[in-house]
């Protein structure tokens, strides 16, 4: 593809501490791909995710979303810190899915969805509430609009979680786990709402241990240990015939 | 379902529905000797007050509604309500600049509580009041150069009222800095990131996301704090403040009815800070929207309940077996 990798690691190192977490990572996604990263827990998939969206600062190495620098601006060779300003401008472009749901306890389902579109993007009310009103219809909360989160499941809290994150009309979507928190029969409905994301061309970084998810939507497959990338490739050939010993290793455990 | 059999350990038993269990309750004899002492000593301290004590009940009648009491009230209620909003803002500021990550403003906070929590609040109202003693005029600005004002003599700047009013809102305001401060730090970190992945910026994420359901956290002992400011209010009587209690002992200094007086006095305290506790109640209650299942019953629902309520049906005649199955599918 010509087009500009909508995400760009090069290099890309993180220490929390005297703990290296992720020791140089090198990687592409190109847009309308989804790519899914696995790994033991602690490989450091969870934190390079964090870093796309500028969560964390990475140490050292580069790292870009869409052809721009994430949280620095380059002149010449020097790198400036970006404002605070300019990174939340960054990250309203991004959506991000959390294992723990993270949704606002106080606010209805509708008020979760539209509150980022009214006060981030200054939208109308109307408009704001319009289009949540459809995103929750699409992942099949139309009924629920009206709802708290903790009256909610943790299937159709994770699929309010990912409607308040379209609403942003991002045009990159960050998975942490989406289904690691959930009971396994509220599992497929999560997984088919973010298959009718990637259907529809979203541009999507999934963090998981779904083989069967990653196998099916996937256009890749990431095999992250120890804060490096041991192997990656097409999912089928992945997680039918791994070439490397530790991924082997993983795969027999989860598989 | 028809196949499970009486003799199977497993299923759903098929029989008519068993006797409901009727058992004689625990006997609680500790409970009774408890009331017999509880009585006892009521009537002891009841009889003290009517035969013994010399209380001019007159007295109590008389000021318990006089004009010069209910003035005093209005100003004890005037006196809580300014301090505590100007507490409970300056707190709210104070607590996030305590965790701002600009380190002036974060020392500024740690500053302001350390001194005004060190200093007793009677202390601070008596500087405010005796201000004018070294400074006559409030001055803004440096002296000698454009940027200078003087405003007008500190003594008709800074009234009685106004003395005790910053002293205690001041003082107030370190205290509710801290209650502010525990209610965001009980929000979950993930609120925050959550707020922050969506491009949220610290302040918004502060004001919408956090601080509301810090609330939950900070009601509680901002309640308290009401209520332990309408009682403090009466040190404003070093300022000469004429709120309840210095009316109260004003009174007293003529009549010599001290006791009568401090009854008075105490009387509408109790009154005043036992509508400040329903007040808490429900407040509390509105804050737990989202955070519990089912809000707790008000006492008037509660009542309600208590009237109203139809006990629970007897168990209906029992079926025969054969007609469970169809009802249950």
């Amino acid at each position: 593809m010509s087009d500009v990798p909508m995400v760009q690691a090069e290099a890309v190192h993180k220490s929390f501490g005297r703990l290296e977490v992720l020791r140089g990572i090198d990687l592409e996604v190109q847009p309308k791909e989804v790519m899914c990263m696995i790994g033991p827990s602690g490989s450091g998939k969870s934190t390079f995710l964090r870093c796309i969206n500028h969560l964390e600062k990475i140490d050292a190495g580069r790292l870009s979303v869409d052809g721009e620098l994430v949280g620095y601006r380059q002149e010449a060779d020097k790198l400036y810190e970006l404002p605070d300003r300019e990174v939340c401008k960054k990250r309203s472009e991004i959506g991000m899915v959390f294992q723990r749901f993270n949704l606002f306890p106080h606010m209805t389902a509708l008020e979760n969805v539209i509150e980022a579109p009214i006060r981030v993007k200054k939208e109308s009310r109307a408009a704001a509430v319009e289009r949540g009103r459809q995103l929750l219809d699409r992942v099949g909360l139309a009924e629920k609009v009206k709802t708290y989160p903790n009256q909610l499941s943790g299937g159709q809290q994770q699929r309010v979680a990912i409607a308040r994150a379209l609403a942003m009309q991002p045009k990159l979507m960050l998975f942490d786990e989406p289904t690691s928190a959930l009971d396994p029969e509220l599992v497929g409905d999560v997984l088919d709402a973010m298959r009718g994301l990637a259907e529809d061309g979203m541009t999507m970084v999934v963090v998981t241990h779904e083989m069967g998810f990653a196998r099916e939507v996937g256009d890749s497959l990431v095999f992250m240990d120890g804060g490096v990338i041991v192997e990656a490739g097409k999912p089928r050939d992945i997680l039918a015939n791994p070439q490397h010993e530790r991924t082997r290793a993983f795969l027999s455990k989860v598989l | 379902m028809s196949e499970i059999t009486s003799g199977q350990r497993f299923g759903t038993s098929p029989g008519p529905r068993p006797e409901a269990i009727k058992a004689i309750p625990v006997r609680h004899p500790w409970r009774w000797v408890a009331a017999v002492l509880v009585l006892l000593l009521v009537a002891q301290v009841v009889y003290t007050i009517l035969v013994e004590a010399d209380l001019k009940w007159e007295v109590i009648q008389h000021y318990l509604f006089q004009a010069l009491i209910l003035g005093g009230i209005r100003v004890t209620l005037a006196l809580t309500v300014l301090a505590m909003i100007s507490g409970v803002a300056l707190g709210i500021i104070l607590a996030v600049m305590r965790i701002s990550p600009n380190p002036v403003v974060s020392w500024v906070s740690w500053v302001y509580i350390w001194f005004f929590r060190g200093t007793p609040v009677l202390v601070q109202i008596f500087f405010w009041f005796n201000l004018n003693l070294v400074l006559p005029h409030i001055t803004v600005g440096i002296a000698g150069t454009p940027f200078f004002w003087r405003g007008p003599g500190t003594n008709s700047l800074i009234t009685p009222f106004l003395a005790a009013v910053l002293g205690l809102g001041l003082n107030e305001a370190a205290y509710m800095a801290e209650i502010v401060r525990a209610g965001i730090i009980s929000v979950e970190q993930g609120q925050t990131e959550a707020a922050q992945a969506l491009g949220m910026t610290r302040l918004l994420v502060m004001r919408r996301i956090v601080l509301p359901q810090a609330m939950r956290v900070i009601i509680p002992p901002t309640g308290n704090e009401t209520i332990s400011m309408l009682k403090t209010s009466s040190l404003a009587f070093v300022a000469a403040v004429p709120e309840l209690f210095t009316r109260g002992t004003q009174i007293a200094s003529a009549n010599f009815d001290v006791v009568e007086l401090i009854i008075v006095v105490s009387v509408w305290y109790l009154f005043m800070t036992s509508i400040l506790t329903v007040g808490q109640f429900y407040l509390e209650r509105y804050f737990a929207r989202g955070a519990q299942r089912e809000l707790p019953a008000t006492p008037i629902q509660r009542l309600r309940s208590i009237l109203f309520t139809v006990h629970a049906p007897p168990p209906l005649p029992p079926e025969p077996p054969l007609s469970l199955p169809s009802e249950h599918r």
